[in-house]
């Protein structure tokens, strides 16, 4: 029952996304837009700051992540079905885990499209280790999306939603973004340098696990009232 | 686990929001076969007792009884139990009339899930626009497929807030038919409202609500004047 929910509340987000493309064009047109403003910004001399390209991957990534968050809740409020989810027989856990894999599917695309304008724009070799950098960006992804998902679903219906999304989601996952940032670094180096991407990953998979157990935990008490 | 009960008891119930006291001290039953009309103003405290009925919104003091459950002891087996139709229609208006009724059979685990979306679809007069977005529905359309799908489980309890709102007469008829015949199977149907014209052929009680308490409880044909009596102005 629970995965079933899951998948259903899952697939229900991504046939509304197909049809409406709302969220998804959004989150790709600004998350582009990041890259191509940091990409004229950070040039000296012709060449680029070193390690900028990590970081602005990973800032292109958060922000356009929070905008995708804010827009899925948004629209589970203005219909108020958010109410209609919470009284389905399910563990509510598993409203949680529908509505976050939604949103990574949205994070997942933008990121199919970042990583390759990033490389072209930056001339970084960003793809020289393409599997250790999608381990860092799956892992990355699904610690910033865990938390902002339990975060969005319990702004949904304060009146600041808007400003305080981002004023709570950013200080909880710096460690996210630095582990992000510093293990894409690690594999732009010229060689590669393995042993520290993996030590990033790691850590970034820790993270994963704390905060989805965190976030299992407390939606359902945090979405009674 | 499965579980139904055939009455509601709820005992002094409370809910402040820090000083504000939206609901206080209420007592209210409500057995299987009978409609309930919440009735009174605005800010009486009608929707935060749907709300805590529905499980949505816990009580700050006092206790629902759903038979011999509360909403801890019963939680998501309770839930399948439960039907509502809130003010806004819970309803996804990119999708499909069937595909929302679809949704939410999956959701609520109905057993034989396209025979009852079928059935919801004739219940709603929509087969003809089944497969069409709801975006495109009127209002009366919406609420029609709202109602539906608030009842595809064949929930015990079934709470509506404000169900009247933008019908026209010929949508009011069928809703007001429709909950006599959910309370012929058995069924709570607990409504806040204020239409009250709209109200008066479908409820067996109105309990009367001003600032957060139940100011009167009145039969059928007594509650218009009951209603004067508390509020202190005619209908």
């Amino acid at each position: 029952m629970f995965f079933r929910t899951a998948w259903t509340v899952f697939r229900k987000d991504v046939t509304i996304e197909i049809r409406s493309r709302e969220t998804l064009a959004t989150t790709i047109f600004f998350a582009l837009s990041v890259v191509v403003v940091f990409a004229f910004a950070l040039v000296r001399d012709g060449r680029l700051v070193t390690d900028a390209a990590a970081g602005i991957l990973w800032i292109a990534i958060a922000f356009s992540g929070t905008l995708a968050l804010g827009r899925t809740f948004e629209r589970e409020r203005y219909t108020d079905t958010l109410r209609a989810l919470l009284l389905a027989p399910a563990d509510r856990p598993a409203i949680y885990v529908g509505k976050l894999l939604g949103i990574l599917a949205v994070i997942f695309v933008a990121e199919c499209l970042l990583v390759p304008l990033v490389a072209l724009l930056f001339d970084t070799a960003l793809l020289a280790r393409p599997f250790h950098l999608a381990a860092l960006l799956v892992s990355g992804t699904v610690g910033f999306a865990a938390v902002g998902t339990l975060f969005a679903a319990m702004l949904v219906r304060a009146q600041s939603r808007d400003v305080l999304l981002p004023v709570l989601l950013y200080p909880m996952t710096i460690p996210v973004i630095i582990a992000g940032v510093r293990g894409t670094a690690a594999l732009m180096q010229p060689p590669p340098d393995e042993p520290m991407a993996i030590f990033w990953l790691t850590l970034l998979t820790s993270f994963d696990a704390v905060f989805l157990t965190l976030a299992l935990w407390t939606f359902e008490p945090l979405m009674t009232d | 686990m499965t579980i139904d009960f055939d009455r509601i008891e709820l005992s002094s119930v409370s809910r402040h929001y820090g000083r504000r006291r939206a609901l206080h001290d209420v007592s209210l039953a409500c057995e299987a076969g009978e409609v309930i009309a919440l009735v009174g103003p605005n800010g009486a405290g009608k929707s935060t007792l749907l709300a805590i009925v529905s499980t949505l919104l816990t009580p700050t003091a006092g206790q629902v009884h759903y038979g011999t459950y509360t909403a801890a002891s019963g939680r998501a087996a309770l839930r399948r139990r439960l039907g509502w139709l809130g003010h806004e229609l819970q309803l996804y208006p990119e999708l499909t009339a069937r595909e929302n009724l679809r949704f939410f059979a999956t959701l609520m685990d109905v057993a034989d899930g396209e025979a009852r979306v079928n059935e919801a679809l004739r219940a709603a007069r929509l087969e003809s626009r089944a497969d069409d977005v709801v975006s495109s529905f009127s209002r009366g359309m919406r609420q029609r497929l709202a109602l539906e799908r608030a009842l595809i489980h064949n929930p015990r309890l079934v709470l509506l807030d404000e169900p009247f709102t933008g019908l026209d007469g010929a949508s009011a008829d069928v809703l007001r038919e429709r909950l006599r015949a959910l309370a012929g199977h058995g069924c709570l149907v607990l409504f806040a409202t204020h239409e009250f014209g709209l109200a008066d052929d479908v409820l067996d009680r109105a309990a009367i609500m001003r600032d957060g308490r139940i100011a009167a409880l009145a039969s059928a044909g007594d509650w218009r004047a009951a209603y004067g009596d508390a509020i202190g102005r005619g209908l």
